[in-house]
């Protein structure tokens, strides 16, 4: 599903990404850890095609197509959608309306049928009870004075709504409460399914009991330098990373 | 024939407005904003026929009329057959200024051309001169209506240039309370230009909300200005929406004559293409114990220019008054440019005033944020810049209005 080889990105005038491949096929679940600042973000936000993070060498396939080519809402069109680490507060743009509009772009796109106001209430009151989010949260603005937990669970929200086939969670468990964190496996968990894959960057082995993952992957200088099954997290718990950045170095 | 008085006072305006003739960028009030091209022009006066306009035209141009009482203007001649003034009550009344001049001239002596200054204002004095007809209203003493009045100037160009300077007399009597709309819209092609003039009266405890919708098209040249004398404890809201015409200059003027009055100042100006808008406001705080706020907001894309002035005079004797301006601007192109000028005039000691001025352009993360749930970029855009606009539009009172104006925002930023 997802195919990277080799890919090289930069930020402003850093190299953060420095020749990282990984490869994740359908229905697999990858995690991704590594120390602060070793381009977990990065990652993501070449996957979600933010403008700002420049491709400057390799290769990143979804479904056999070259991503680097299509604009930010024509990936999520497509199916990839990133729970962000820090999600933007957005004044003056209602959460409904936007969710709304989210969800009709995606349906344009696969020849569905737009939701009108009425089906789509019904249907984001649904979810937001799945994620147990509180329904006065739909009326506000984006993410505008939500808590750090409430935001989290937005993002979830949305990915509920929009059922991607590439989610990519950005430390989605950070600064989340236990019940907090079992909801957001949950939401993860109902979407697992044999066409969909997520990649799951967290820094605790804590969410992976969980989301139990097929691969987790350490990324560290810009590279995966370490993969390995569910026990590899575990390791990583007890041992931390400096076993493995040194090889990096 | 009419009284008099009112013709001395047109006949005066016509000679003052030929002394003065249309501003040049030398006055300082105009550095900005050249008419030269408005003043080259030979604009014909505007007929008021218009068999060609239907209801149904009009509420698409508009808005539902169900919601207000409606008067029409063509040209700034009264058009009865699409007005409807059915949710007046309370004895409020809405008569044509020919109507009012012939029944009952002494009723507006003095009110009349008493606040716009027609020996500064060429405008003003063109319009005083000039006027085709206009609206005058009065809210008795103490009715309070919620059904907003609505009058619409509509700019009808026709073969050649069409001029037309619609006018508009309020009185808000003591303890009234309503909502005024002045909606300027156009129906059909060509060049025109209009050059409207409000003046309004609040009695003491009086509570007006004024709102000025102007949405002309794009081969319009419109000129207008709002005078407001506020008596003891009134209140204005005085929104200037300003979203059309290629040349649009917007004049505020409030002056708090009565201890415990207070005017809230609200603009939102766009500009696209090579369009300029112009707001020119001036708080006077005549007397100790007043307040005001003032919000103005730009949105300005293309080579479009706008100006905010904001000045604001607390008089010698003027204690404890508080005046709070701001001015945010967001522009959505590098061609695009904003001028933004407080002025304070403060000759009294005790008072609390205070300005701010921002010029942004839209937050790139919030743009990506929206992008990465798939939703268009030029729509994206389009969302956050009507979010930009809305703590001005959250301010007008009127759910329809306000759906009508954050629609029609979005509805250009969409087409540019
Ligand atoms: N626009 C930018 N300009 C310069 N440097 C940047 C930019 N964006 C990111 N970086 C740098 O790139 C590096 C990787 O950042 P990234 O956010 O990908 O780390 P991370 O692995 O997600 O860290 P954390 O675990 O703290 O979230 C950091 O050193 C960061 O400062
Ligand atoms: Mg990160």
């Amino acid at each position: 599903m997802l195919k990277i080889e080799k890919l090289h990105a930069r930020a402003g005038d850093a190299e953060i990404l420095k020749g990282l491949d990984l490869e994740v096929r359908p229905g697999e679940v990858h995690a991704v850890m590594g120390p602060n600042g070793s381009g977990k973000s990065t990652l993501a936000n070449v996957l979600a095609g933010r403008p700002s993070v420049e491709v400057t060498a390799g290769k990143v396939l979804f479904e056999g197509r070259d991503l680097t080519e299509l604009e930010p809402e024509e990936r999520a069109r497509e199916g990839i959608f990133l729970a962000f680490q820090y999600p933007v507060e957005i004044p003056g743009v209602s959460n409904l309306y936007f969710l709304k509009a989210a969800l009709n772009s995606r349906r344009k796109h696969l020849g569905q049928e737009e939701l009108d106001a009425m089906d789509f209430l019904t249907l984001a009151k649904e979810k937001a009870k799945l994620v147990e989010m509180d329904e006065a949260l739909l009326n506000r603005a984006v993410n505008e004075g939500f808590s750090g937990g409430e935001k989290k669970r937005n993002e979830v929200l949305q990915m509920t709504v929009l059922e991607p086939k590439l989610a990519i969670l950005d430390e989605t468990d950070s600064g989340l409460d236990i019940d907090a964190l079992r909801v957001v496996a949950r939401g993860v968990n109902a979407l697992r399914a044999p066409d969909r894959a997520m990649l799951v960057i967290t820094h605790y082995q804590r969410l992976l009991d969980y989301i139990v993952p097929d691969v987790v992957h350490v990324l560290a200088g810009g590279r995966i330098v370490r993969s390995g099954g569910k026990e590899l997290a575990q390791e990583l718990e007890e041992k931390g990373y400096g076993w493995l950045t040194e090889d990096a170095a | 024939m009419s009284a008099a008085w009112l013709q001395e006072l047109r006949r005066e305006a016509a000679a003052r407005f030929e002394e003065l003739g249309y501003p040049t960028t030398r006055l300082e009030d105009w550095r900005y904003t050249n008419v030269g091209a408005l003043a080259k022009t030979d604009w014909v006066s505007g007929e008021g026929r218009h068999d060609d306009v239907t209801p149904a035209d009009l509420e698409h141009l508009t808005f539902p009329v169900f919601a207000c009482s409606l008067f029409v203007f063509v040209n700034g001649h009264f058009a009865g057959d699409l007005s409807s003034p059915r949710a007046l009550a309370g004895g409020v009344e809405v008569t044509t200024l020919s109507d009012a001049l012939r029944d009952d001239p002494e009723g507006l002596r003095g009110r009349l051309g008493g606040l716009a200054d027609s020996k500064r204002r060429a405008f003003a004095a063109q319009n005083l001169a000039c006027f085709e007809d206009g609206a005058v209203v009065r809210i008795p003493a103490g009715v309070e209506i919620e059904q907003p009045i609505h009058l619409v100037f509509l700019s009808k160009p026709g073969a050649a240039p069409t001029d037309s300077h619609p006018r508009v007399l309020v009185v808000a009597e003591s303890g009234s309370r309503a909502t005024l709309i002045e909606d300027y819209v156009t129906f059909g092609e060509g060049e025109f230009f209009t050059n409207a003039v409000t003046e309004i009266f609040l009695e003491p405890n009086a509570d007006l909300e004024h709102v000025r919708f102007q949405r002309e098209s794009a081969r319009g040249y419109h000129v207008s200005s709002l005078h407001v004398r506020q008596e003891r404890d009134s209140r204005l809201a005085a929104h200037s929406i300003s979203l059309g015409a290629t040349l649009a200059r917007n004049d505020v003027e409030a002056t708090l004559v009565g201890e415990g009055a207070h005017a809230d100042l609200y603009g939102l100006f766009l500009g696209t293409g090579r369009r300029l808008v112009d707001n020119h406001t001036t708080l006077d705080h005549a007397v100790p114990h007043t307040t005001s706020q003032e919000l103005y907001k730009g949105i300005l894309g293309g080579r479009s220019r706008g100006i905010f002035h904001g000045r604001v005079i607390v008089r010698p004797d003027a204690q404890k008054t508080d005046a709070r301006q701001s001015s945010k601007n967001l522009l959505l192109s590098s061609g695009a440019e904003i001028d933004t000028k407080p002025q304070l005039e403060i000759h009294a000691d005790d008072v609390k005033c205070s300005h701010g001025s921002t010029i942004g352009q839209l937050d790139e993360d919030a743009l990506f944020y929206l992008r990465s749930r798939g939703i268009e970029e030029e729509q994206a855009r389009a969302l956050l810049t009507r979010a930009f606009a809305s703590e001005v539009t959250d301010a007008i009172r009127s759910d329809v209005l306000r759906q009508r104006v954050q629609d029609q925002l979005l509805e250009i930023l969409e087409s540019e």
